[in-house]
Order: structure tokens, then C-alpha cells, then sequence
């Protein structure tokens, strides 16, 4: 047999490297290009009226984004309060009652295939459920729409984090005369707190981005909220729509309303790995 | 004699001094009164028998030790007291187990009544998240509805029985799992004890230990077999030398023999206890 040639190992070695620290560099350079120009363009609009004030008609300078800043963090949070407990329920029956069962196969399979669905997808089925039958738009159709979205990824990690959980721990409070769900909620749920918590932030980060579900559901609104009844301003859809029109002071806002959205989700992510790091001690 | 016959004669000797008086009971399983019975016991997971026909009496207050090569059922044996083994479902047991004449296999039994009589500690110290004093009120809680003094006196007593009170009486406030490896086995103990039961299964409590910790678990056992029925599995045959009154041989799933732990180390009557306690096999 001929021996491999130093030379020929090297080389590879060194084209892996190469091409591998290239791809990396690409990643990072198109992430940092897309928040050094949403910093630029959209540090001029934020201003004391940004946050305060409704959104101008076409063609004036100034206004604000604060009706939408409003609608999202309501219809974020009110999507919270029904995506978070069903999908960290959801979850719980996935790890510690469901496991081995056809049910909890067919909620896992579900659960899977619900998070690679297109949000848009999301929108439409929450359109005809509940737009088509209520006759209008509204926040709380937004807010189901995003919480269709967060359940199965909270479900999943909830599924995963109390996987991690060591059975002997489960074991030992069965064994102390605990009944299974107070050894979930009392004892497992505690030691899983911190990656149920990351799932959690992780989930409404990824909502607080969504536009495609919004958009046949919550729609949009120029004006301050009357409840979630009606349409509901929110930020993604703002952008949308002050994006693509053609009056430069709408574009500017919506810059100014990206980088607000951008600064969040940033925040929520920092804070998940802030968490992860208090748990690693 | 081999070697390491004389080297269990001379452990033998030291504990003997402690003993005596009461070994005189223990040596006949007669006088001894029982606690547990239990009837042509077998086991499945799934298709495989891994328990066949296990029928032993277990006397109260006193220890009985489960010894054998590993995969031979010690651990499996008593899972089936508590029943915790019906966490997973393709387990199933046969039989019967019958503690103080209820068999505990029967559908009607309390689980969570006889999971408080019949306390259990694991391989690896399982301290509950959180703290000290939490995590020995947790059984209380669960059990009973202590007052604030109930609770802090029991907690206080249970510690104290599990000899840790002085090694943690300054810091009930922090988590558990910061305590050492020992100090964690016998806080999981006085957990265990905090619910007053009459039965304690160990599997293998000292494995994960260092010696030094593992001394004073023994010790412990020693002291709480006046009070508790103990069922200890144990790989280390010198402990069960050590600390037991009773010895069961576990091989393949099945009971090769059972009697005073003397005789089992001494004088046993079957070839394959012999083969394994002098260390031809296993």
C-alpha cells in the first residue's frame, strides 16, 4: 500500500479550516450588516414621541408608534398566558405520562410538523376559525394566531428539559408517598426550572417577530385600542406596511419600530442565556 | 481458609462486641417476628422473567441484606416492596408481598400510605432542589399537615436521627445538592425517616460513597434497625458481614439461599453461596 503524503494531510487540514472559518465569518457578517443598518436607520426615529405618540397620516413628518408598541406587547403577552400553560402542559404529558403511548407519539408528531409550518399558514387557519366567524378582526385572533405558534415549541422543550430530569430523582419523590403530579409540579418541575423558563423566553421571542399570522388576524390600526376586539395595531404589521409605502417619513418609523423589535428580541435572548449561565454554576 | 475469609472472621470479631445480645434472636428466623412475607415473587420486563418465584420473610427490626452479582435482581426484588417499579409501564410483578399479611400488590392497595410505611433510598443521593430543611419537610407536607413548630421540631429530629443535625443545623437554608456526597445519602435518609415508616429499602446506599461516608451510613443502619425493618442490597459483601442479621443470595432472579448472616458466611449450604462469597465468582 502507498503510504498518505504529509503534504496531502495538511492540505485538507488546512482547506477545512479555511472554508469552515469562511462560512462562519458570512454568518456573522450578514447578522451583523442587518443590525448595524436597522441601528443606523432607525436610531433617528426614536425620539420621545416615537414611544408616545399615534402614527401621522401619509405625508407628515414626526408621529409614533406607541398604539402599536401597545398591541404587541398585549397580544404577546395575552398569547403568552394561553400558548405557555397549554404547551408546558402539553409537555408534561409528553415526558411523564405519555411517553411510551400512541396518544403521545401522535401529540410529539403533531407538536414537530406545527413548528416547521410556515407562520403564515398559522394566520390563515386562525383567520377562518375565528375572523371569518366573528365578521371582523381582532387582537384576540392575533393573539390565539401567535399562541398556536408558541405551544409546540414550549411543548417540545418542555418535553426535552424534563427528559434531562434523572429518573431516580422522579423515583425518590414516587417513593416518599407523592402523588404523581405533585412530584412533577413539586419536585421535577424545580430542577427543570431554568430550561422550562428558556423555553419560555425563547417562544415569546420568537412571536414578538411575527407578521404573516397577524396579518389576517389582528390586521393593523391607525388609531389607540378600544380592548382587542377590533383590529389591534401591532409592530410587525406596522412595518409592513410603512416599509413598502412610498412616503419617507412612514419608512423612517419603520425602521425606528424594527430596531424596537430588534432591541427586544435581543434583550429576551440575552436574558435566556443569562439564565442558562446562573444554572451551569 | 482463603484470604479473604480470614479477612471477614477479623470484621466479624470487632462488631461482634455490639451484637451479641441480640444476635442470639436473630440467629433463628423463629424467634424473630416477620415483617414481610413474601410469596413466589416473579418479575417481568416486558417478556423477560427476571424474578423467578422469590418466596423470603424478612424479619422486623432487624437487617436483612440482598448480596449477589450484578443483573441478578437484588434491586429488582425490592422494587416491588413500594411498588415504584410501576413508573414504567412494561414492568409487571406476580406474587405476593405481604407486608404486616396485606399483600401490597393487591390493586386496592394505598399507594401513597404504603409508600409512607415503606421508605426507600437510592444508588445516587437524590436530594430534591431545594433546601435542606425543604427537602426533609417535603415528606411531612406530604403527609401530614404540621404546624410551623411540628414541622420545624420533626425536621430538626429526623436530621438528628439521620446523624446529620450537627453538620447542617447552620445551614438548613441552603440547597440541598451543596451538601457532600455523604452528607446528601443521609439527608436523603432522614427524608425518608422524617414520615415515620416502618420499613426502609436501600439499594446499594453506600456505592456512590467514599469510605469514610460510607462508614458513617453504616453505622447509621446500625442504629436505625431498632426502630425501622431495613432491606439493604448491597455489592460489598463486608458490609452485609458488617451490618446485617439476615443475608439473602440472589443468582439469576432467583433465592439460592436465605438464612442468619452468619451461617451465609460461615457455613453455607449451597456451593454457588460459597463460590461468591469467597470471590470465585460474581
Amino acid at each position: 500500500m502507498i503510504a498518505r503524503s504529509r503534504a496531502g494531510r495538511r492540505g485538507a487540514d488546512v482547506a477545512i479550516k479555511v472554508l469552515s472559518s469562511l462560512a462562519a465569518l458570512a454568518g456573522i457578517a450578514a447578522l451583523a450588516w442587518i443590525l448595524w443598518e436597522v441601528l443606523r436607520r432607525g436610531a433617528g426615529a426614536i425620539t420621545w414621541e416615537f414611544f408616545t405618540a399615534l402614527p401621522r397620516p401619509p405625508g407628515e413628518a414626526g408621529g409614533g408608534v406607541a398604539n402599536a408598541i401597545v398591541g404587541t406587547l398585549l397580544m404577546t403577552s395575552l398569547a403568552t398566558c394561553m400558548g405557555v400553560p397549554a404547551g408546558i402542559m402539553a409537555g408534561v404529558y409528553l415526558n411523564e405520562f405519555g411517553q411510551k403511548t400512541r396518544l403521545g407519539a401522535a401529540v410529539r408528531f403533531s407538536a414537530n410538523v406545527m413548528m416547521g409550518i410556515p407562520s403564515i399558514v398559522v394566520g390563515l387557519f386562525v383567520y377562518t376559525l375565528l375572523v371569518v366567524t366573528t365578521g371582523h378582526f381582532s387582537g384576540y385572533a392575533g393573539a390565539a394566531a401567535l399562541a398556536v405558534i408558541m405551544m409546540p415549541i414550549v411543548a417540545r422543550t418542555t418535553e426535552d428539559m424534563l427528559g434531562l430530569v434523572p429518573n431516580e430523582l422522579r423515583e425518590s419523590a414516587l417513593a416518599l408517598g407523592s402523588p404523581r403530579w405533585k412530584a412533577t409540579f413539586g419536585v421535577i418541575f424545580r430542577a427543570a426550572r431554568s430550561g422550562l423558563l428558556t423555553g419560555v423566553i425563547l417562544a415569546v421571542a420568537r412571536v414578538s417577530g411575527e407578521t404573516a399570522p397577524l396579518l389576517f388576524t389582528a390586521l393593523s390600526s391607525p388609531y389607540w385600542m378600544d380592548g382587542l376586539g377590533g383590529p389591534t395595531a401591532n409592530l410587525t404589521v406596522l412595518i409592513f406596511n410603512f416599509a413598502m409605502s412610498p412616503y419617507a417619513a412612514w419608512q423612517e418609523i419603520a425602521w425606528g419600530a424594527s430596531l424596537v423589535i430588534m432591541a427586544a428580541v435581543l434583550t429576551l435572548t440575552i436574558l435566556t442565556r443569562a439564565v442558562f449561565r446562573e444554572v451551569g454554576k | 481458609m482463603t484470604a479473604s475469609e480470614t479477612d471477614f472472621a477479623g470484621g466479624r470479631d470487632v462488631l461482634a462486641r455490639r451484637i451479641t445480645p441480640e444476635r442470639k434472636l436473630s440467629d433463628s428466623s423463629v424467634t424473630a417476628s416477620i415483617k414481610i412475607s413474601v410469596r413466589n415473587l416473579s418479575f417481568f420486563y416486558g417478556d423477560h422473567r427476571a424474578l423467578v418465584d422469590n418466596t423470603i420473610d424478612i424479619a422486623a427490626n432487624r437487617v436483612t441484606a440482598i448480596i449477589g452479582p450484578s443483573g441478578c435482581g437484588k434491586s429488582t426484588h425490592i422494587r416491588v416492596y413500594n411498588r415504584i417499579f410501576e413508573l414504567y409501564r412494561d414492568q409487571r410483578a406476580t406474587g405476593e408481598v405481604l407486608i404486616d399479611g396485606r399483600n401490597v400488590l393487591s390493586p386496592s392497595t394505598d399507594l401513597i400510605e404504603l409508600r409512607r410505611k415503606v421508605g426507600m433510598i437510592f444508588q445516587k443521593p437524590t436530594p430534591f432542589p431545594m433546601s435542606v430543611f425543604e427537602n426533609v419537610a417535603y415528606g411531612l407536607r406530604l403527609h401530614f399537615r404540621p404546624s410551623r413548630r411540628e414541622l420545624a421540631e420533626r425536621v430538626e429530629r429526623a436530621l438528628r436521627d439521620a446523624a446529620l443535625w450537627d453538620e447542617v443545623k447552620d445551614k438548613l437554608g441552603q440547597p440541598g445538592t451543596a451538601l457532600s456526597g455523604g452528607q446528601q445519602q443521609r439527608l436523603c435518609i432522614a427524608r425518608a425517616i422524617a414520615v415515620e415508616p416502618e420499613v426502609l429499602l436501600m439499594d446499594e446506599p453506600t456505592s456512590a460513597i467514599d469510605p469514610l461516608a460510607t462508614a458513617k451510613i453504616e453505622e447509621l443502619v446500625y442504629t436505625l434497625k431498632s426502630t425501622y425493618t431495613i432491606v439493604i442490597v448491597t455489592h460489598n459483601m463486608q458490609q452485609a458481614a458488617r451490618i446485617s442479621n439476615f443475608t439473602a443470595f440472589f443468582y439469576e432472579g432467583a433465592i439460592v439461599e436465605f438464612g442468619a448472616t452468619k451461617k451465609i458466611f460461615t457455613n453455607p449450604s449451597e456451593k454457588r453461596t460459597e463460590a461468591y462469597i469467597t470471590g470465585r465468582f460474581g
